[in-house]
C-alpha cells in the first residue's frame, strides 16, 4: 500500500514536470499557428526551422556562449579548487563565499550589475560581454561539483607518484586527473545547461542584435511565438533525452558482463 | 599538489566580474544623475506602487517556497529509496527539463492555464467546474513552483542519501516508530539541505519578472518587472539601481542564513 503511494506521487511529480514539454512538443506539430487550436498534424514548422535564418542564428549564438562558458568555466574553477585546497582556513572561507555570490544572487541584480559594469568601462554590449557573463556565473558550478571529487582524493596517491620519480605535471594528470574526472565532467554539463537556460543575465548584458535562443523567444512573446521554437525545442529535447539514455544505459551492461 | 596560485586568476576574475559589477549597483543606486550622494533612489520603495510590488513578491515568493518544500520533501525521500547508483537518475529527471528552454515551458503553462486551456478542458469532460486562473496570482505562483521545484528537491536529496542507514535503525531498535524517526531524526539532520532549498526558490522566486510577465498577463508587477522596466523602458538606472538594493537586502539575508546551516555550499547541487 505505501509503496503504491509513492508511486502515484512519483508519477504525478514526473508528470507535473513534464507536462509542459509534452504540450511543447504536441503544439510543434501543430498545423494551426495557436496555441489553444489545433489545426491538424503538420511536419511545417520543422521544415521550416531549417529555412530560418534567424532561429538558425540564435541556435548557433546558444551553443557557442554555451560551449565556450561552459569550457572556460571549467578550466578556471579546476584550477581554482586546487588552488582554494591548498588555503588556510580563513582565505578559502572568504573565496567559497564570494564564488557562492553569483549562484545565490538573484539573477537580475546580476545581470544589472554586469551591464553596469560593462557600460561604465566603454565596452559595447555584444557577444563577448554574453560570454563573460556567463563564464561568470558558470565557475561556481563547477567549483561545487570539482571540491567534493578534490576531498575525496586519497592523500597519498600524489606524493607517492613524485617519490617514484613522476613529474607533477605528470603526477597531476595521471594520477589525480582521473579521480577529479567526474567532477569535472558533471561540472561542464551543469555549466552547459546553465548557461543554454540562461535568459535574464543575456536579456541585460546582450547587445543589439545578438540572439540567443532565449532572448529571441522572449522579443516574440508579445507577437505569438512561431511553433518553429518548439520544433527546435522538441529537437534539442528529444537528443539530449536519447543521449542521456544511451549513456545511462551502457555502464549497466558492463557490470552485467562483469 | 596544486599551489594556492592556482586561485589567483579566478579571485582576479571575481574581483572584475562579481565585486566591481556589485560596486557600481551600489554606486548608481546612492547617487543622483549629477553624480551627488542621494537616498532617494532607495527611499522610492516606499511610494505605494513600488511598495505593493514589493511586499507583493515577498508574499507570493513565501507561498511558492512553502509548497515547493511540502511537494519537494515526500519527492526527495521517494528518490532516496529507489536510487541506488546515486547521481545518474536524479540528474536525468531534474536536469532534463532544462533542456527545454525554460521560457517556452513557462509559455506551455499559459497553455495548459488559460482559460480555454488544456486544464479546463479535462475539467469540463470530468463534469467539474472550470477555474479562471491565468493572468492571477494563482498563475504566477503555479509558474514559481515549477520552475525552480528543482533547486528544492537537489539540496534535499543531497542530504537524505548522506544520512546513513545505521542512523535510522539505530533509531528503531531504541524504540522509535517510522514517525517519530523521521521527526527526531532524518528531518533534523536534513535542515541544511531544507535551508538551502528555500534559500535557492525563495531568492529567484521573489526577483523574477519573466514568470509575472508571463502568466500575469503583464498585470500583475513584482519587484523584478520595476526594476526591469527601470532599466528598459525606464532608463532610469539610478532608480532600478536604488530598488535593486532594496532586493540585496534580502538576497544578503538568505545567503547569511545559508552560510550558517551550510558555509561552502556544498549541498546546493
Amino acid at each position: 500500500m505505501k509503496n503504491i503511494i509513492k508511486k502515484i506521487y512519483l508519477i504525478l511529480m514526473l508528470f507535473y514536470l513534464y507536462a509542459p514539454i509534452l504540450v511543447l512538443i504536441v503544439l510543434s506539430f501543430n498545423e494551426a499557428r495557436s496555441r489553444v487550436v489545433w489545426g491538424g498534424f503538420s511536419l511545417k514548422w520543422y521544415a521550416d526551422l531549417f529555412r530560418n535564418q534567424m532561429v538558425l542564428d540564435a541556435l548557433k549564438t546558444t551553443l557557442v556562449i554555451a560551449f565556450s562558458s561552459a569550457l572556460a568555466a571549467t578550466v578556471l574553477g579546476t584550477l581554482a579548487c586546487l588552488g582554494i585546497n591548498r588555503m588556510r582556513r580563513f582565505p578559502r572561507t572568504v573565496v567559497m563565499g564570494i564564488n557562492n555570490i553569483p549562484m545565490m544572487n538573484a539573477d537580475i541584480v546580476t545581470g544589472i550589475a554586469l551591464m553596469l559594469c560593462f557600460m561604465a568601462f566603454g565596452v559595447t554590449l555584444s557577444l563577448q560581454t554574453v560570454l563573460l557573463a556567463h563564464i561568470t556565473f558558470n565557475v561556481p558550478y563547477v567549483i561545487l561539483s570539482v571540491m567534493p571529487k578534490l576531498k575525496q582524493l586519497e592523500g597519498g596517491a600524489y606524493e607517492a607518484a613524485l617519490d617514484l620519480g613522476a613529474s607533477p605535471v605528470y603526477a597531476f594528470f595521471r594520477v589525480v586527473m582521473p579521480d577529479l574526472m567526474p567532477g569535472i565532467l558533471s561540472g561542464f554539463l551543469m555549466a552547459f545547461t546553465m548557461s543554454l537556460d540562461d535568459f535574464v543575465i543575456t536579456h541585460f548584458t546582450t547587445g543589439a542584435g545578438v540572439n540567443t535562443l532565449s532572448t529571441l523567444i522572449y522579443s516574440e512573446v508579445r507577437r505569438g511565438i512561431k511553433p518553429t521554437l518548439y520544433a527546435l525545442s522538441a529537437l534539442m529535447f528529444i537528443s539530449v533525452l536519447v543521449l542521456l539514455i544511451l549513456i545511462n544505459v551502457r555502464p549497466q551492461k558492463k557490470e552485467m558482463i562483469d | 599538489m596544486g599551489r594556492k596560485s592556482f586561485a589567483l586568476p579566478y579571485v582576479v576574475w571575481m574581483i572584475g566580474f562579481t565585486i566591481i559589477p556589485l560596486a557600481m549597483i551600489v554606486f548608481y543606486g546612492l547617487t543622483d544623475n549629477t553624480g551627488a550622494f542621494t537616498l532617494a533612489n532607495v527611499a522610492e520603495v516606499m511610494t505605494a506602487e513600488h511598495a505593493r510590488a514589493l511586499w507583493l513578491s515577498v508574499g507570493l515568493s513565501v507561498v511558492s517556497t512553502l509548497i515547493c518544500l511540502v511537494l519537494a520533501y515526500p519527492l526527495a525521500m521517494i528518490l532516496k529509496g529507489i536510487s541506488r547508483n546515486q547521481n545518474s537518475l536524479i540528474v536525468f529527471i531534474f536536469i532534463l527539463p532544462m533542456w527545454m528552454n525554460s521560457l517556452l515551458r513557462t509559455m506551455a503553462w499559459q497553455t495548459i492555464l488559460s482559460n480555454q486551456g488544456v486544464l479546463n478542458a479535462v475539467l469540463s469532460f470530468l463534469g467539474l467546474p472550470t477555474v479562471r486562473i491565468i493572468n492571477t496570482a494563482g498563475a504566477i505562483i503555479f509558474g514559481m513552483v515549477y520552475d525552480f521545484m528543482p533547486f528544492m528537491v537537489l539540496p534535499i536529496y543531497n542530504v537524505l542519501i548522506k544520512i546513513g542507514q545505521d542512523k535510522v535503525d539505530a533509531a528503531r531498535d531504541l524504540g522509535a516508530n517510522g514517525f517519530q524517526t523521521f521527526v527526531r531524526v532524518i528531518f533534523p539532520m536534513s535542515m541544511p539541505g531544507v535551508v538551502s532549498g528555500i534559500t535557492m526558490v525563495f531568492v529567484p522566486a521573489m526577483t523574477t519578472f519573466v514568470i509575472s510577465n508571463l502568466l500575469g498577463g503583464g498585470k500583475i508587477l513584482l519587484i523584478g518587472n520595476v526594476i526591469e522596466q527601470a532599466f528598459t523602458s525606464g532608463s532610469n538606472w539610478h532608480l532600478g539601481s536604488g530598488l535593486s538594493l532594496v532586493l540585496m537586502v534580502f538576497i544578503f539575508i538568505s545567503m547569511a542564513v545559508l552560510a550558517k546551516y551550510d558555509p561552502e555550499g556544498s549541498n546546493v547541487i
